[in-house]
This record gives structure tokens, C-alpha cells and sequence, in this order.
């Protein structure tokens, strides 16, 4: 028996098909993964990810703490709300989690977390905290999240706030977010769609699923949560990157801020992997050849070999894309093995897809 | 539950066998469709090639997997459902129906007994339903 959400029941209603997820009992899909991608990509889409970790950071030490603990920088959050994605890195530069940190208010932050990493992570924070005297560090075990996304995700959960509350989540810009009571909705996500990410206490949460639900807003696995994501050309902790690389060989180098004075926990190391000249790329791949690319497998480039940190099959573009780790200035055609078999590819710009379109230019025609 | 139709034989790698005429159907099962999610990919052996029991013969990949597939009984390969390669998802939909695989002319009518009847891939899959 694994943790449960507060939209559990909701879950088994709704036809889950229920997986083990880093010890939580999570919907990996609601019958068919393929019809919920595509209703996050042409209409609306709602995910379960109250399994991920919020902790709320206050004090008036908040803003140096993360400004030493994360490879981002917390000063760049200016206005209320708004939302900052970064690493979380150790001495040597390696990614120990990547997260969101959302600025509420003077003194006040809130960081969200993956959940596969939670114990190795809150004991990061803490013993990072040590140097820090007017510092709270709060679990918020009693939140729970609800990603809504899609073309039509934000006009769909609008409808179902309170009036005064929907003008002002109308006008919410790209990841910034708004407070009510104890209700915090952003306009940030994990699929390269437009929509929101709603925090709300636990007991809440499955009322406004159950009123997404009757609005027509579709329940998505974690199965389609990750075909989505890849598309997007976004990085999924424990694939793309974990605490043996950097970001700067893991597509991440624009969530680093390296040009000034601050000094963060990885810096060093960065800095020093970019003076040696950074040896790898992290790049998209689409496949040419039939089949399905998968996580691990080995890319033959004119450069010398590469891996795939993230395969999967394309619903958008009907056939198979990955995300990987390659020689520095790799391009073109690649050779990926797969079951023996050397399968024709093309390295391509991330993202794939973003708000339902095909990135892909000339690449991917020539089959 | 998954639906393990009386009249069909089985792998435990949850493949199932119609024989009709020495001729026999193969596709996988509903419990493997199931388990495997929406397919997008599928390799199925050559016509006209011959197998021996218990070959690997093919694959079916799901968004979330890949599965090897085993030729339940020997013989020549007579038929092969060319539709699945361009929709696989056929198999999700209808597995004892358009998505059966490939044709097999049996070599030994007599292998059909080592494989399992409906009630025993039932107890087969019990753990995993």
C-alpha cells in the first residue's frame, strides 16, 4: 500500500489504472494515454500531482538562503507570485532535484518539489539552513496540487471561481501566479501548454475536481504527463538529469545564473566545467526509421556515442522523439541501437511541440 | 477482469492460439493489451518464414513499453495482418478480433496441448489483474 492523494477515491471513480509512483498509489491513465494527450493538446487536461512536495519557505533570511541554494536566482522574482524553475545543485554541480519557486509575498516563498527525491531533498534544505537564523521551513503535507492544461484549461477553472476571484486570474501573465486565502493558483505547468497549477488544502481539492470534472475538463495520468512534457522539451528529474551532471551538459544552462557576484552551492563547479569547454550537448531526437526510442539507448553520432536520457512515442507527431546526451556539436543524422538494429534519426531543436503545433521545420519529412 | 474467451488457447506471455484446420490464429491477449497501454509500434515475423515454438517472432511497443512476442506452436508463417503496422492500436481495441497477428500452417497438431487453456491463463493472470 502506497501514499494516497486526497483525489484518490477521486481517481478509482474516474476508471484509473493505479501505479506505484516513488511509494505513492498514482493514475498512470484513465483508460487510454493517447486520448488524454490529445485533450491536453486540443482542449483541456487536468493531473493529480499532489504527490510532488511543497514546502514554504519564510523569514527574512528566505531570499539569501535560495539565493545560495539554487543555481537560479531568487532576485529575479520581483512581483508577488511570480515563479522562478531551477536547480538544485550540489558542490560538484550536479543536480540534486529541480524545482519551482514561487515568490508570495517579503519574506515568504514557496518551492515545489519532486517527490521521488523528497528525503534526500528536505535534508538538503535543512542542513543548508544551519547558517541562517530567521529562517521557517514548513512542509505543507497538507496541500494538495491540481495541474489543469490545455488550449482551453484557463477558461474552463476561471468559470469556477468566485467572481471577484476571476478577473484577476484572467489577467494573470505566464508563471505568475495569485494568492486567495488558502488558495494559490499559477499559470505554470509541465506540458507546454497554457493552464494553471492550483495549490488548495487537501480536503478541498476533490470538490474542485469533481466541478473540473462536470466543466469537461479530461482526468490525465502520469503516463500522459510524460509524453506531454517530452514534446515540450522539458526535463524529467532522474532522466535527464541527476546528481552525476550538471545542467549545463542537461539543456538547462538559460535556469542558471552564472554572470554575477552571487555565490551558490555548484557554482564553482560550473564555472570550471565551462572554462574546460562543456563536452556535451543535450538535444532532441526524432526518429526516421520505424519503431520506438527508448530511455538509455546507445546514439552513434560522427562524433563518437551518445545516450538517450528520454524516449517515447509522439501522439502530436505520430511517431517516436527523445531527448538526448550527446557529443558537443553533434548534428544531423544519427544512428540510434535498438534491439541490435541501427535505426535512422535527426537531431532537432527542442521543443518538439509546444501549444498544440509541431515545432519540426524541414526535419521529419524526409522519411 | 480481462476477457479470456473458452474457445482460444494461451502463453503464459500472453499470447493467444485459434486452430482451425491445423491453421493457427495468433494475436496477444486483453489482459496484455491491458497491461501494455495504447500500442504504437509492431514487428510481426515475414510471411512465408518458418518458426518453432516458443521463438521470438516480433514485438509490440506501447507509449510505455516493449514487449517481445513468441510464436505459441511451429510451422510456417501463411498469413500476417499487415494492418496492425499502420494501426496498432487495432489490437488495443479489438484483441481476439482485427487485431489477431499472423497465421501459423502447424507443422505438429499435437503442440496445442502444451499450451494453456482458458481456465489456466486465467489463473496464469490472476496476480496481475
Amino acid at each position: 500500500m502506497g501514499n494516497k492523494t486526497p483525489l484518490y477515491q477521486s481517481h478509482l471513480d474516474a476508471g484509473a489504472k493505479i501505479v506505484d509512483f516513488a511509494g505513492w498509489d498514482m493514475p498512470i491513465n484513465y483508460g487510454s494515454q493517447i486520448a488524454e494527450h490529445e485533450a491536453v493538446r486540443r482542449d483541456a487536461g487536468m493531473f493529480d500531482v499532489s504527490h510532488m512536495t511543497v514546502v514554504d519557505i519564510g523569514g527574512s533570511d528566505a531570499k539569501p538562503y535560495l539565493q545560495h541554494l539554487l543555481a537560479n536566482d531568487v532576485a529575479r522574482l520581483q512581483l508577488p507570485g511570480k515563479a522562478l524553475y531551477s536547480c538544485m545543485l550540489n558542490e560538484q554541480g550536479g543536480v540534486i532535484d529541480d524545482l519551482i519557486v514561487y515568490y508570495l509575498r517579503d519574506n515568504f516563498y514557496r518551492v515545489v518539489i519532486n517527490s521521488a527525491t523528497r528525503e534526500k531533498d528536505l535534508a538538503w534544505l535543512e542542513r543548508q539552513a544551519r547558517d541562517y537564523s530567521d529562517l521557517g521551513i514548513k512542509y505543507r503535507d497538507d496541500v494538495a496540487l491540481l495541474a489543469v492544461q490545455g488550449p482551453n484549461a484557463r477558461d474552463r477553472a476561471i468559470g469556477l471561481f468566485e467572481d471577484y476571484q476571476q478577473e484577476s486570474l484572467r489577467q494573470l501573465a505566464r508563471f505568475q501566479g495569485t494568492e486567495f486565502d488558502d488558495c494559490f493558483v499559477a499559470r505554470t505547468g509541465y506540458t507546454g501548454e497554457d493552464g494553471f497549477e492550483i495549490m488548495m488544502l487537501a480536503e478541498q481539492m476533490p470538490d474542485l475536481w469533481q466541478r473540473m470534472l462536470t466543466a469537461g475538463v479530461v482526468p490525465c495520468g502520469l503516463g500522459a504527463r510524460d509524453t506531454l512534457r517530452l514534446e515540450a522539451g522539458m526535463n524529467l528529474y532522474g532522466s535527464d538529469m541527476d546528481e552525476t551532471t550538471t545542467p549545463l551538459v542537461s539543456g538547462l544552462a538559460w535556469t542558471v545564473a552564472l554572470g554575477d557576484e552571487r555565490d551558490f552551492i555548484g557554482k564553482r563547479a560550473l564555472l570550471e566545467q565551462q572554462a574546460s569547454g562543456i563536452q556535451q550537448s543535450f538535444v532532441g531526437l526524432l526518429l526516421l526509421d520505424k519503431g520506438v526510442l527508448r530511455n538509455h539507448l546507445k546514439v552513434v553520432t560522427p562524433l563518437g556515442e551518445g545516450e538517450i536520457t528520454s524516449g517515447s512515442y509522439s501522439p502530436t507527431l505520430q511517431r517516436s522523439i527523445a531527448m538526448a546526451r550527446v557529443p558537443a556539436g553533434s548534428e544531423g543524422l544519427v544512428e540510434v541501437e535498438v534491439r541490435n538494429k541501427m535505426l535512422r534519426a535527426e537531431i532537432v531543436k527542442l521543443p518538439f511541440v509546444r501549444e498544440g503545433k509541431s515545432m519540426l521545420t524541414d526535419g521529419g519529412n524526409n522519411k | 477482469m480481462s476477457e479470456v474467451p473458452s474457445e482460444l488457447m494461451f502463453l503464459s506471455s500472453h499470447e493467444w492460439v485459434l486452430v482451425e484446420d491445423g491453421v493457427a490464429t495468433i494475436g496477444v491477449t486483453d489482459h496484455a493489451q491491458e497491461l501494455l497501454g495504447d500500442l504504437v509500434y509492431i514487428e510481426l515475423p515475414e510471411q512465408g518464414s518458418t518458426v518453432a515454438a516458443g521463438d521470438s517472432v516480433g514485438v509490440i511497443e506501447s507509449v510505455k513499453a516493449a514487449s517481445d512476442t513468441y510464436a505459441p506452436v511451429s510451422g510456417e508463417v501463411i498469413e500476417v495482418n499487415e494492418e496492425l503496422e499502420s494501426a496498432p492500436d487495432k489490437i488495443n481495441d479489438s484483441p481476439y478480433g482485427d487485431g489477431w497477428m499472423y497465421k501459423i500452417a502447424m507443422e505438429d497438431p499435437d503442440e496445442v496441448s502444451d499450451l494453456l487453456d482458458a481456465e489456466a491463463y486465467s489463473v496464469a493472470i490472476a496476480d496481475e489483474e
